[in-house]
């Protein structure tokens, strides 16, 4: 039940930050910085997700498939593979390596 | 049929089916992170905005608080709001269709949109990707949610290494520079040091203060970060440093600039 309060609240921000765009006078456009951070901010927190999804088991650090669905999806990413093909380049992977024993 | 003629429509509908296909990966991780397929819908209902979707999910999968959930979707979802600046500078939507619109104003669509040089084109290309790509992302992420209850064990299928992956694909398409690669390596890094001393989720909040923090002293590219994560103009040149990109228009002077027109 708790988790709903937080959804929801995530759902309403969502759609206020899009809406206020569209209220907020074109001006501050002309003010690089703040699209600079909302860039910045977006590969920070994807890098950060892709590292703690990959290496973080709570509040410890973990070398265990999760590495190779790394090692994998990149070499997918390189070979410009389709979103779908790298995300299951990355499931097959971390299947395969646990099915050989690497936890 | 007469729809079919405009080439932003039709750029629109193949980023939807492009876009929609994987909103099933978003739901099958979704109920293995341990949402119920009622709070996976709402997410793609209501949230609607693929990375800050994924980010929901990914901390409270990783065993994050709520409260870190929301607020790394939270902040992910910043750049809509500049997206928003931006179409309702190019398109001016009056009325009802401000609000409509603010709800599909999403990386793609504003790509597909800005990708266009005609008023009208502009206009149609963000209507087709939005409403395309909102109702496709809805019924693939039903199709993932459901397929994904059945799976058993999200382990044994390496659904912990598909939701990395996931992750590196959204990230891919930004990595352009390298000022970009700087961030996500120093943003990654920050993020390895914070795992064994703050909570589960807060190592992720701690990286968009170093990001913001990058974004606030460097002098980057005004667009950096905010490409699509599908790009709709891959085919043709006009993509990344062309008119393509939402950023660079208002730089050249183009029809987003503030003010222009009426």
């Amino acid at each position: 039940m708790n988790l709903w309060i937080w959804l929801i609240l995530a759902c309403v921000l969502a759609y206020a930050w899009k809406l206020v765009g569209y209220f907020v006078p074109a001006k501050f456009l002309e003010d690089p910085r703040t699209s600079r951070i909302a860039g910045t901010m977006t590969i920070g927190l994807l890098a950060s997700l892709t590292v703690v999804n990959a290496v973080a088991s709570g509040q410890a650090l973990a070398a265990d498939a999760r590495l190779g669905a790394l090692g994998a999806a990149a070499v997918a990413l390189a070979l410009r593979a389709p979103f779908l093909v790298v995300v299951i380049a990355g499931a097959g992977t971390a299947a395969l390596l646990r099915f050989l024993g690497w936890s | 049929m007469k729809l079919l003629a405009s080439p932003a429509v039709r750029v629109g509908i193949s980023i939807s089916i492009a876009t929609g296909l994987y909103g099933v990966s978003f739901g099958a991780l979704s109920v293995t992170s341990g949402l119920s397929i009622l709070q996976t819908m709402a997410l793609s209902l209501l949230l609607f905005s693929g990375g800050s979707q994924f980010a929901f999910i990914g901390v409270v999968g990783g065993g994050g608080s709520g409260i870190a959930a929301m607020s790394a979707a939270t902040l992910l979802g910043m750049r809509n709001g500049i997206y928003g600046m931006q179409l309702n500078a190019l398109l001016r939507p009056r009325g009802w269709r401000k609000y409509v619109g603010a709800q599909l104003t999403i990386d793609e669509s504003t790509a597909t949109s800005t990708g266009q040089e005609d008023p009208a084109e502009q206009r149609r290309g963000f209507w087709a990707a939005g409403i395309g790509i909102y109702v496709l992302w809805n019924v693939f992420t039903a199709i993932g949610a459901l397929a994904g209850s059945g799976l058993g064990d999200p382990k044994q299928w390496g659904l912990d290494g598909a939701a990395v992956a996931a992750f590196l694909a959204l990230l891919w398409p930004r990595l352009k520079g390298r000022e970009p690669v700087a961030i996500a390596v120093v943003c990654a890094v920050a993020t390895v040091i914070a795992v064994p001393f703050v909570p589960a989720g807060v190592p992720i909040l701690v990286a968009a203060v170093v990001a913001a923090l990058a974004g606030w002293f460097s002098h980057g590219r005004r667009d950096e970060g905010l490409e699509p994560d599908i790009e709709p103009y891959a085919e043709h040149h006009y993509g990344r440093h062309g008119c393509g990109s939402p950023g660079q228009r208002t730089e050249h002077g183009g029809s987003a600039q503030p003010g222009a027109g009426s």
